[in-house]
């Protein structure tokens, strides 16, 4: 009786969990049906399984170049942002001077900063700076890398500056005195102790870069850079919807996520915790 | 001579990013506070007339702002309450002795990996269309019709929507804390014949204080915050109602190319966040105790 009821609670909560992930179910469905199937039943699993809304959203998206761009984006910025921000928090660390201080807490307050309220002004210096000099930031994916290394910064640099605190000096000491010079020890003893917080910075900052809408929509006006978050949204700007169409794309858009997420649980879990600091 | 390479080496080192973010952060904020002083449309041969601050005081009689403000709050009052219930729940379903936690924690996290924008046009579907067609099929056109033509029901759509996001992140930082609980205190409290409602009470949840802190923060300002979900679920419709903060600040400047008050309304939001946010870390934090 008691083994019957555990299994009963098992079920129970298995299924809420199920239940939990209906809209996904529903999508994806909905993604196979004719549009008088869909209008039927919205509920039922499809009577067969066709793609041609798959093929037909794949082109209308430019899903692919899309995908292209999407990884890119994140690939690029993420190399850079984890480079940089360990090598600025490591000489802040290490350098406690007043200067350091001084960057740092410039990194910490701002962080509490909107993007709606930098938006505009930013686009305004960004838009001069592209019609005065040679830079050019506004419809380029080294301007949209660049701007997210700024406002990547003040996480990468907190989250880097908290671990490396805890890293013991001795060992940069030592090859100090055996004559390296900065850049040695950093790259060859500090960056592969910073493995941990790393993976942390990695996966905080894919969430965002590949799910980011606002900033590229308003920096990247040309058709061939969208990245995924843009295209969908054209995509369902420019056809009055319709919803077998639209759930396939929008399968198409999480296929990537989904096996990200499949892959990299375990470092997404350990990610999100560590990454979750006040 | 030793002192000179040093000053080299931390230039090199932190001068790259430290471009990157005065140029994208801190310069665009001080610009953001200088045109907030000005009328202005945005084209840059057109004048900026300098208005003091009457951008800031118009914000106080401008009913369309002050009801987004007024959403917002429902908006987040509502989410911040659903979310933490829902994943101070699942957290502690899924650090019980179940076989299927492991399952039932994969699942409830994955639509936090999902974006906002995906997330909203997934449910805009279900809102409309789904519901519809359950309504045919039940005879209940009353309950299950398109939710996003009623504007409480289509905030209400919002906030699961939303909830259904973020539910699965703080369940994770609830599991950590929670996890985090010494093994010999709850055996302690087991031994003593403290029931699991006491346990609950007395133990599990003073000691989730700094997951509650962090979740709570996390909740309060992404909801305060929140942009893509209002975008793509219903787009601030329907008639405004369900317009929010961040989309009432975007449409000021880009929509109707108030450059100058768009802008003061993105500062006043800027502050609002601040002061709520940082008051909550302060009043939780004091209600953390010490193992």
């Amino acid at each position: 009786m008691k083994r019957l009821g555990k299994v009963l609670i098992e079920a129970l909560v298995f299924l809420i969990a199920l239940i939990y992930l209906s809209p996904v179910y529903i999508m994806l469905v909905n993604s196979f049906k004719s549009r008088s199937e869909l209008f039927e039943n919205s509920l039922a699993l499809p009577k067969k399984f066709s793609f041609e809304y798959y093929t037909t959203a794949m082109e209308k998206m430019d899903f692919l170049k899309a995908f292209g761009n999407s990884l890119f984006m994140t690939l690029v910025t993420i190399g850079l942002l984890v480079l940089l921000s360990s090598m600025m928090a490591w000489m802040l660390v290490r350098n406690d001077h007043k200067l350091s201080k001084i960057i740092f807490m410039l990194f910490v307050a701002t962080m509490l900063i909107p993007f709606q309220t930098l938006m505009m002004p930013l686009m305004q210096l960004m838009g001069r700076i592209s019609n005065n000099t040679f830079l050019q930031i506004i419809n380029t994916r080294s301007g949209l890398v660049f701007m997210y290394l700024g406002f990547g910064a003040s996480m990468a640099v907190f989250l880097f500056h908290g671990f490396i605190k805890s890293v013991p000096i001795s060992l940069e000491e030592a090859a100090t005195l055996d004559g390296c010079t900065k850049g040695g020890i950093f790259f060859r003893i500090v960056l592969p102790l910073l493995k941990p917080i790393t993976v942390t910075v990695i996966i905080l900052n894919v969430i965002w870069i590949w799910n980011d809408y606002l900033l590229p929509s308003l920096t990247l006006t040309d058709k061939a850079l969208r990245t995924i978050p843009l295209s969908t949204f054209y995509f369902f700007g420019e056809f009055t919807i319709q919803w077998n169409l639209a759930m396939a794309g929008l399968t198409l858009t999480i296929i990537p996520v989904i096996l990200f997420y499949i892959f990299a649980q375990k470092y997404i879990i350990k990610g999100v915790t560590d990454g979750a600091v006040k | 001579m030793k002192r000179k390479s040093d000053n080299l080496w931390y230039a090199l080192f932190t001068v790259p990013l430290l471009v990157a973010f005065i140029m994208v952060v801190i310069i665009p904020f001080f610009m953001g506070i200088y045109y907030s002083f000005f009328e202005w449309n945005g084209i840059p041969t057109e004048p900026k007339i300098f208005t003091g601050f009457s951008n800031h005081a118009k914000l106080f009689s401008d009913a369309r702002f002050l009801s987004a403000a007024g959403t917002t709050v429902i908006f987040t009052v509502v989410s911040v309450l659903l979310i933490n219930v829902l994943s101070i729940a699942f957290s502690l379903l899924v650090t019980s002795k179940l076989r299927v936690r492991n399952a039932v924690r994969t699942m409830i996290f994955m639509p936090y990996l999902i974006g906002g924008l995906i997330l909203g046009y997934i449910w805009k579907f279900i809102f409309s269309d789904v519901m519809i067609s359950i309504g045919e099929s039940l005879g209940r056109q009353d309950l299950f019709k398109s939710w996003l033509q009623d504007d409480k029901l289509a905030l209400l759509a919002i906030v699961i929507v939303f909830a259904w996001q973020m539910a699965g992140y703080c369940m994770i930082i609830y599991i950590a804390g929670i996890q985090g609980i010494p093994e010999d205190v709850m055996e302690a409290a087991e031994v003593d014949g403290a029931s699991y409602f006491q346990r609950l009470r007395k133990i599990i949840f003073p000691l989730l204080m700094p997951s509650f802190t962090i979740c709570l923060f996390m909740t309060l300002s992404n909801s305060f915050k929140i942009y893509d979900v209002n975008l793509s679920l219903t787009a601030g419709g329907p008639r405004n109602a369900t317009q929010m903060f961040a989309m009432n600040v975007y449409e000021e400047i880009f929509k109707y190319s108030n450059y100058g008050y768009g802008q003061a309304k993105a500062l006043i939001f800027f502050l609002v966040v601040a002061l709520i946010t940082l008051t909550q870390v302060a009043l939780t934090k004091r209600k953390e105790v010490q193992m």
